[in-house]
């Protein structure tokens, strides 16, 4: 390492760059695009054989716990997946500062908020709490 | 942009004058489908939650996503879903270093188009009594 670099010893070290977060971003997105693999097609077959089946069909079915594990794995990793990839695209098309960050902070909110919402209702479904 | 000597000079033809290369429509194909399928993480939190909420709420999630054009928005997304799919596993092997040289990029986007009609076929057909 040349002596005239301006980063510290620790910095080096830790190896988080110039952003400072490292291949954070990047293994995450992979990560949970890897896990989306089975989920993805285990949760089409799920949700598209159960889809205008009637009310009855759809509680039973995702009364099941491997199918309710599925779905809320799925909408779990899915929202992570898409909230990762969100943050790209507003990074690289949005060009307004203030726009730019408030759709950054939007994304990440609102990613959290719908998976949470996701989750507990097919929870509320397979523990049979269904209104 | 606005040089100081920019005047009433003519441009060369750029961008939009060329065909597009296989390589951008497909990046540029698979962020869309990514940003696109954001509505369907809506749509699929909402199913959930109008069925743990009650049976009317559920009848308009339900009956909204089986409707004519609730078909075929959803039938969009599943071909919007297996093409990220397909793509997003060229990029995975991407990642390990393989498959980088010109003649095997074509052949995995051809084999990306070609899995993507696959696949929306093939589920198609086995959840199709649904719609």
């Amino acid at each position: 390492m040349a002596s005239s670099s301006f980063r510290t010893d620790y910095n080096r070290v830790a190896g988080l760059g110039s952003a400072r977060e490292g291949a954070g971003h990047w293994w995450a997105q992979r990560l949970t695009a890897i896990a989306l693999i089975p989920l993805s097609i285990a949760f089409v077959f799920l949700f598209g054989s159960t889809l205008g089946e009637g009310r009855e069909a759809a509680i039973e079915t995702f009364g099941h716990p491997l199918a309710a594990l599925t779905a809320i794995l799925f909408i779990a990793v899915g929202f992570s997946h898409l909230q990762l990839g969100l943050r790209i695209v507003i990074e690289d098309y949005v060009h307004g500062r203030k726009l730019a960050f408030t759709l950054l902070i939007l994304n990440v909110l609102l990613c959290w908020g719908l998976a949470a919402v996701g989750v507990f209702s097919v929870a509320r479904i397979a523990f049979g709490y269904a209104g | 942009m606005a040089g100081p000597n920019e005047g009433n000079r003519p441009l060369s033809p750029h961008a939009t004058i060329y065909r597009w290369p296989l390589n951008a429509v497909m990046s540029i194909l698979h962020r869309m489908t990514g940003v696109g399928m954001a509505l369907g993480a809506i749509l699929v939190v909402w199913w959930f939650l109008a069925l743990s909420i009650s049976p009317g709420q559920f009848r308009l999630a339900d009956g909204l996503m089986t409707s004519l054009p609730g078909d075929f928005v959803m039938v969009c997304l599943l071909a919007a879903l297996w093409y990220h799919f397909c793509n997003g596993i060229r990029h995975l092997i991407w990642d390990t270093g393989a498959g980088l040289d010109e003649g095997s990029v074509r052949r995995s986007a051809l084999a990306g188009w070609f899995g993507t009609a696959l696949l929306t076929a093939g589920s198609l057909a086995l959840i199709s009594n649904g719609i």
